[in-house]
């Protein structure tokens, strides 16, 4: 007889082992381990969850202090590599695989642990392609998740940070798999349910809230006159002219400059209402000066930000926000939104070769991709035309009936030659070659493929990649924004100045901008100060950025 | 410390009539630029002091490219670098002739 029933009654024995622990669902902090160890078997898949910023932290100090005699051998798929608990793990044996996306502040420690043998690595993935495998080969046994408050059904209240969390419980609970929750609170009715209770097993009250990493503050006050040089060249050379209203931003002080020039520079090149209305972004505290004069139609959040909360509440007409009042943002849905329905993304990157690949993977930091490489990426299953696309579409296909021509998604890169300690950011080689040659990788972990990219921004210019013909043009493209590194240095200066005369390369003379006017004094807010008062003092800043 | 000096010869000396102008500051990742009118008319010369070593090449290339495209002649700069990126030193020296010109 077919034994149809084996993950579930699996599923069963790791419900009764886990109750011994428990009150109901509810499981004091103290009996964290005691639960993990009830409910985990070797070799177990576990996510445990670890996001782009909401940390499963109370948990994960628990996974990391079971006893190895009793859990080891775990197969961890969560997103983010982001606590010291999230590696301790495979030093004390509990864990040995690891499948994820992103590993920014543990990116130091996780290169040492891969070449030292410590990690056996699946791959680095995007969010979506690490979601996706959730539901076809790498469904987790145990998700580990975290919210902010639960009643005693699990009824979960994720609060603004939703994140990853309904993507995790959707492959673990409906396929025989255990849900652990942690959750600053127990209360007797939630704010709102992000996570119905009948799939959530057990609630673990933590010692302490969990923690958010403030991801994606940059404080005006560090932004220097070179950036706001690439964010004008930036507007003018891309935004304006491919009228961008669709869109995605990364990371970087760079687009944080160019949100923070929206509502001046944009504002005097008449672009307001034409470029930017539509985003998906996480809730950069940059964008509030161009939400508060009027840019911005929506946004959707793929999480939260520090902060941010009060501001949310205060514009629902802006960002998606539950019936509490709360911002809900959700990773899986908010990467598709950035996929599919957005023109343009752009964003920054540490190492970019001839070809115009590029990585964030160093010598010494494997910091994962997050979400860029589907964002950077131009989707082949889009079908919807907009008039940035189509027109991106013309520059790349010179040739054949327009009816049958693709458009093209705007992938932009605005890196700055030299980067920290005035380490070049265009390469002959990238090191994630090299990475993948020591650790035995079958793909080097290239975050945008050259054939993706269609911009880059640098301070010396643009480069237009779809205009490109050959691959020789290409790479002096390349050379021809790549300033004063030994790749800008080894530029043929007579092809860069007839790529110029073609558009190919633009300086920023050839955009109407005079590089001395790139003043700090062109960005609507100097300071953190300055975005609290552009806030109405909704905006309550972290800490760490309060300088005054 | 690694000093550096470059002579040009300029096709014009900078217009304007300013002794001496100074700008950017000495922090980290960024210089002060001294300019004083004290040279013959289609004479450049550019004095760096910087506490990276290595960077000979580039210093040479920023400063061609500056005289080149500002044509400073009559003015002695002094650098003092903080170990400022290539495109922010271009910048500063720009600043700077601009200040003279006025």
């Amino acid at each position: 007889m077919t034994d149809w029933r084996s993950e579930a009654r699996l599923r069963d024995e790791r419900l009764a082992a886990g109750r011994a622990h428990a009150a109901g669902k509810v499981v004091p902090a103290g009996a964290a381990i005691d639960l993990l160890e009830a409910i985990l078997r070797p070799g177990d898949r576990v996510c445990l969850e670890g996001d782009n910023q909401k940390q499963a932290d109370c948990l994960a100090r628990a996974l990391a202090a079971c006893d190895p005699a009793r859990v080891h051998d775990l197969h961890m798929v969560q997103s983010g590599i982001v606590l010291p608990e999230h590696l301790d793990v495979f030093e004390t044996g509990v864990a040995r695989r690891l499948d994820y996306s992103y590993s920014g502040p543990q990116g130091g420690r996780i290169a040492k642990m891969l070449y030292g043998g410590q990690i056996q690595l699946g791959a680095v993935h995007t969010y979506l392609e690490l979601f996706a495998r959730y539901f076809v080969d790498l469904t987790p046994n145990v998700a580990l998740i975290a919210g902010v408050s639960a009643d005693r059904d699990g009824n979960l209240y994720t609060g603004p940070n939703t994140e990853d969390t309904p993507t995790v419980v959707e492959a673990t609970a409906f396929k025989n798999g255990v849900v652990v929750a942690q959750v600053n609170q127990i209360v007797d009715t939630v704010p709102r349910v992000d996570i119905p209770g009948d799939r959530v097993d057990f609630v673990v009250e933590a010692d302490r809230p969990f923690y958010v990493e403030p991801l994606f503050t940059r404080d005006p006050a560090a932004m220097t006159e070179t950036q706001v040089l690439m964010a004008m060249m930036a507007i003018k050379g891309i935004y304006a002219e491919y009228g961008i209203a669709r869109l995605n931003h990364g990371i970087g002080f760079g687009t944080a400059a160019i949100e923070l020039l929206l509502p001046t520079y944009g504002e005097r090149l008449g672009l307001k209402g034409k470029i930017a209305t539509h985003w998906a972004l996480n809730p950069h505290p940059t964008l509030i000066p161009a939400i508060e004069s009027g840019w911005v139609k929506q946004v959707h959040c793929f999480g939260s930000e520090v902060g941010m909360d009060r501001y949310i509440r205060a514009r629902p007409d802006v960002f998606f926000t539950g019936a509490d009042g709360s911002l809900r943002s959700n990773r899986a849905f908010c990467q598709t939104a950035g996929l599919y329905a957005c023109d343009l993304f752009i964003g920054s990157t540490l190492q970019i070769d001839l070809m115009g690949h590029s990585s964030t993977v160093t010598r010494d930091r494997v910091a994962g991709f997050g979400g860029a490489p589907n964002m950077g990426s131009d989707p082949h299953g889009r079908r919807h035309p907009s008039d940035t696309w189509m027109k991106a579409g013309r520059e790349a296909q010179t040739v054949g009936d327009p009816l049958l021509m693709r458009g093209r998604k705007l992938v932009v890169q605005l890196v700055e030659t030299f980067g920290d300690k005035l380490v070049p950011t265009f390469v002959e080689r990238l090191d994630a070659m090299e990475l993948a040659k020591k650790t035995g990788l079958e793909l080097a972990p290239v975050m945008v493929y050259g054939d993706d990219v269609t911009h880059i921004v640098t301070e010396e210019g643009i480069a237009n990649l779809l205009l490109c013909r050959d691959a020789d043009e290409r790479e002096q493209a390349i050379r021809g924004v790549a300033g004063y590194t030994e790749i800008g240095r080894g530029r043929d200066r007579a092809k860069v100045e007839e790529l110029r005369s073609r558009g190919i390369v633009r300086r920023p003379e050839d955009l109407g901008i005079e590089p001395l006017d790139a003043d700090r004094a062109l960005l609507a807010a100097k300071s953190i100060k300055d975005l609290v008062h552009w806030s109405g003092g909704l905006y309550d800043p972290p800490a760490k950025f309060r300088n005054w | 410390m690694e000093s550096l000096t470059f002579r040009h010869t300029t096709r014009k000396p900078l217009p304007g009539a300013v002794q001496s102008a100074i700008t950017g500051v000495v922090a980290s990742g960024n210089l002060e630029v001294l300019l004083e009118r004290v040279l013959p008319p289609d004479a450049c010369e550019v004095s760096i002091e910087t506490p990276v070593t290595g960077y000979a090449a580039v210093w040479e290339a920023v400063v061609a490219d500056f005289v080149a495209r500002a044509q400073p002649g009559g003015l002695r700069i002094s650098i003092n670098d903080g170990g400022a990126r290539p495109d922010t030193v271009s910048l500063r020296l720009l600043q700077g002739a601009r200040l003279m010109e006025a």
